[in-house]
């Protein structure tokens, strides 16, 4: 039963309704009134908590103690000795420090034809035409995150890749957090891949090891027909930090859409991804794995509409979880009327190794439509012995077969990657939170 | 089946007005005053001739509920309820009946017309039941009428009497037990269901008997306004095997009536229970007027080691189901188990499923569901695992699958599943989907038609859940899936 009495605001929802106090007024009025909705919204609704069914198991309310001031610009030669993550996979890179965007570190000379890249900050001071989709995907309910991030993110990245338009080489846009006192940053990015076009689009976010700071990072995917996207994420921030980001996707017909999301690093970390198929015959899938230890919260939060018929969608979530940390999967296939013939598949994989790990999982299907096959399924447990006795039966070290079986595990999601680079990249990664494994 | 024009045609002229069992009785009944209050607590407490614990434990019940609200997390949507229009309690007017021969003839022929045999020289000669002898206990409105074979029960130790007889025989067991495993405070319905329930069943199973015949309780609406809140409870101990039946029907009005139950089950070290229901309520008209709206806390708590708890049920009735059978696994090595066909149809909303919490060590439980939704109605499946951080070893193997039949209807599955610990291992599995049209096609090469091979493959559908309930419910259970499915698939 839920208490409808407005809870005492906590200091973080103080904090933060002292920053909602002065807005940007740079975009328009379009984009004035979003910041300033947004902000009311937050003022009216304050941080969700474990009795809002969306973030059960992330009480943000408790998890967030304190609003951090806002990040304050960085020094570039710092930024330039902190980035580490993806350097060489061949993307176009382009560096975004404490929520905006760094010119002296980021590629943007000989763009592809077809490309464009433009700042937020230069698209809302006039630049550009995109910026009439910015704001325009809208979960379609009250989200913390996503209010706090439309009212106060000032820059991020807005990119439009032309009708047809085939981009080999992958964009990335690279988070990362400078300073020594902890601050929050906001980036809000736009990402427009036109009908028929083919792009990659990488993101990863770190910072400094033991500083607190806070990240909350929008995206939204606004994808045409018969287009070809895929969406490759690091998350690498410092194991203090409060990660929070929300991908939003729009997806045209015919188009092919796959994301994927690698989490190791926050203290807590929550990821929302919002996709309407709005399109028929779109196939989209989107994984994700998570290596979690000590006492990292991690939350990757799913919301799939399918409003249209024909579309095929496949999840795949995996998560490691060491020591006392806790992985949260909650995912959502709506299926309206209208969507028949939709081919769904959700499935979310726990691999517990620490005794105090807890994993929670909530797959959600809500169907409207008859003529469908949906199903999604949902495992937690420990490593096989049997697969351990196999591998030590022949001389392997148990950590050595441990990591082996873990590599395997989050290794099928991370094969779904299709850019080599990238997906090299992630699996090193991966071989190192290994191998720092005690 | 969307593929057969007929078949749609059909689910669109769906003729849930196909209720058997709606006639009414026309009895002269002793009614407590409209509305709800402390007095009426009272009224009901008086009428049961409880001892002054008993009116306190309701009294306070009744006192925190006010400060209550209705739950409104389910998915399932009607108009307010209004607390105060509401009997809360209604009697057959005759005396109770000391023997089977005293009871109200009419009551009697009610109990007749549906099948069930509250004569025990009937049910010996197998008339109703099959053969097979079990033990009834008929709750009328809010009185039970009659309890069968009582003394061949007591004759093994077995106690099995309304729940009213148990509050004044065997006050200890009922202090002992009541409320301990669905506190007053548990939710809205139950807390209610604490101030005024007014009768149910009372089973103990002493240490190391097996209940020597199967025990069922049949419930029956029939006063117009009035609201049925019975309260079962069932002990195991030690070493005890008991399986209990109960079935539920109303008459057909255009009113909504609400039916807010709890049922309690303790099995202690190495008992027993399998709980069985067949839930078939009047399910309101086909454009979804009258109806019982069926809101029930029912839960079991292994509290022994080794003991064992099963939830069969099959949901076809109600115009509104909400209602999660669970398992506390608390003792070590204990099983939980719940198997449910829910049906839907017309304009019905179900929103049922479970809850298994393992606590003790090496616990498992396992849930079969099936799901199926025609006609404009919604049907989803809510449940929850969970295993404790000290539940080393627990198990869980969850399947849901949803049928849909036709394009109006609704098929959701909202399960919950947490981990604590690293040594529980959790499965989970679920599908959506419609009848295959290979499945049709192989069954029509062969002679069938749409109709009866849509009937066979629901029936295949089911087959896992038919099969734990115990025969002659089993029997009944399959006849009732194709009375509700009838017009939408035959």
């Amino acid at each position: 039963m839920n208490a409808e009495i407005r809870p005492i605001r906590t200091p973080a929802e103080q904090g933060l309704s002292g920053e909602l106090k002065a807005l940007s007024r740079a975009g328009g009025p379009r984009i004035v009134a979003l910041r300033t909705a947004a902000a009311q919204a937050f003022n009216d609704n304050g941080l969700p908590h474990r009795r809002v069914e969306e973030w059960k198991y992330t009480d943000l309310r408790t998890l967030m103690r304190e609003a951090l001031p806002l990040a304050t610009p960085a020094a570039v030669a710092q930024v330039e000795a902190h980035q580490g993550l993806l350097l060489d996979t061949g993307a176009r890179r382009i560096v975004v420090a404490n929520g905006a965007v760094v010119p002296e570190l980021s590629d943007l000379a000989d763009l592809e034809p077809g490309l464009s890249i433009l700042t937020l900050a230069q698209a809302l001071a006039g630049a550009g035409e995109t910026l009439a989709r910015l704001g325009t995907l809208e979960p379609g309910r009250y989200d913390a995150a996503l209010a706090l991030n439309t009212a106060l993110a000032t820059d991020g990245v807005v990119i439009e890749v032309g009708e047809g338009a085939q981009i080999a080489r992958p964009v990335h846009v690279a988070h990362v957090v400078s300073g020594h006192r902890p601050a929050a940053s906001f980036a809000r990015s736009l990402v427009v891949v036109g009908a028929g076009a083919h792009f990659t689009y990488a993101e990863s976010f770190e910072g400094p090891a033991g500083l607190g700071y806070q990240v909350n990072s929008a995206t939204e995917f606004v994808v045409g027909d018969e287009a070809h996207l895929d969406v490759v994420r690091l998350q690498e921030d410092s194991a203090s930090a409060l990660h929070l980001s929300t991908l939003l996707f729009e997806i045209g017909r015919a188009a092919k859409v796959h994301a994927f999301s690698f989490g190791i690093g926050a203290g807590v970390a929550r990821t929302t991804l919002y996709a309407n198929l709005a399109g028929e015959d779109s196939q989209v899938g989107f994984n994700g794995a998570s290596l979690l230890k000590g006492r990292q919260h991690a939350d990757a939060t799913l919301f799939l509409d399918h409003q249209v018929p024909g579309c095929e969608s496949r999840e795949l979530f995996k998560t490691v979880l060491d020591d006392s940390a806790r992985g949260v999967f909650q995912g959502k296939i709506v299926v309206r009327q209208a969507a028949q013939k939709t081919d769904g598949r959700m499935m979310s994989r726990a691999l517990v190794l620490g005794d105090d790990a807890e994993m929670d999982n909530k797959p959600e299907l809500e169907i409207f439509a008859d003529d469908v096959q949906c199903g999604h399924g949902a495992t937690c447990g420990a490593i096989d012995d049997d697969l351990l006795f196999y591998l030590r039966a022949r001389g392997i070290s148990l950590k050595d077969a441990q990591s082996l079986l873990v590599q395997a595990f989050v290794g099928e999601a991370i094969e779904t990657v299709e850019h080599d680079g990238l997906r090299e990249a992630l699996v090193a990664r991966a071989e190192a939170w290994l191998a720092a494994r005690g | 089946m969307p593929a057969v024009q007929e078949t749609v045609d059909q689910v669109r002229s769906i003729d849930v007005d196909q209720y058997k069992y709606g006639f009414f009785t026309d009895i002269e009944s002793e009614k407590a005053p409209k509305g709800l209050s402390e007095d009426t607590v009272r009224f009901i407490s008086a009428k049961k001739d409880e001892p002054e614990w008993m009116l306190e434990w309701r009294l306070e019940a009744f006192r925190r509920w006010q400060t209550m609200r209705e739950p409104d997390w389910a998915r399932v949507s009607y108009p307010a309820i209004d607390y105060q229009d509401l009997y809360y309690y209604s009697a057959p007017k005759k005396k109770a009946a000391v023997s089977i021969d005293e009871i109200d003839p009419e009551i009697l022929a009610t109990y007749e017309k549906l099948g069930i045999p509250l004569r025990e020289r009937d049910a010996l000669l197998g008339i109703a039941s099959g053969g097979t002898k079990v033990a009834v206990d008929a709750v009328f409105d809010s009185v039970s009428v009659a309890t069968t074979f009582k003394e061949e029960l007591s004759r093994a130790g077995v106690i099995f009497m309304p729940i009213s007889e148990a509050i004044r025989e065997h006050p200890e067991l009922v202090k002992k037990y009541l409320g301990s495993v669905v506190p007053v405070t548990d939710n809205y319905f139950a807390t209610l269901n604490s101030a005024v329930f007014s009768d149910g069943s009372f089973v103990y199973v002493p240490k190391g008997v097996r209940c020597p015949m199967e025990l069922s309780t049949y419930f029956r609406i029939n006063e117009r306004n009035t609201g049925q809140f019975e309260r079962t409870l069932i002990i195991a101990d030690e070493g005890a095997y008991v399986s209990y039946l109960e079935g539920c029907t109303a008459p057909q009005r255009d009113e909504n009536q609400l039916h807010a139950a709890v049922v309690e089950l303790v099995a202690l070290a190495d008992a027993e229970i399998k709980y069985s229901t067949v839930q078939n309520w009047y399910p309101g008209d086909k454009d979804g007027k009258g109806g019982i709206f069926n809101f029930v806390t029912k839960r079991g708590d292994c509290r022994g080691d080794r003991s064992k708890i099963s939830w069969t049920q099959v949901e076809t009735g109600s115009a509104i189901t909400w209602k999660y059978p669970s398992c506390i696994l608390r003792g070590d090595n204990s099983q939980g188990e719940f198997y449910s066909i829910a049906i839907s149809n017309g304009r019905q909303q179900v929103d049922s499923g479970t809850k298994m919490i393992h606590l003790g060590k090496n616990t498992s439980s396992r849930i079969i569901s099936k799901g199926i939704a025609a006609g404009r109605s919604d049907n989803t499946y809510r449940g929850l695992v969970s295993a404790h951080r000290k539940a080393t070893g627990a198990r869980n193997f969850t399947n849901c699958d949803s049928l849909l039949i036709g394009d109006k209807c609704g098929a959701h599955t909202v399960p919950y599943i947490e981990s604590k610990n690293s040594s529980a291992q959790f499965e989970h599995e679920a599908t959506t989907s419609k009848i295959s049209d290979d499945q049709l096609f192989y069954c029509r090469q062969r002679g069938l038609d749409p109709e009866e091979a849509t009937a066979l493959i629901v029936n295949g559908f089911v087959k896992d859940v038919l099969q734990q309930l115990p025969m002659e419910f089993a029997v009944e259970a399959q006849k009732l899936i194709s009375v509700s499915l009838e017009g939408s698939v035959g």
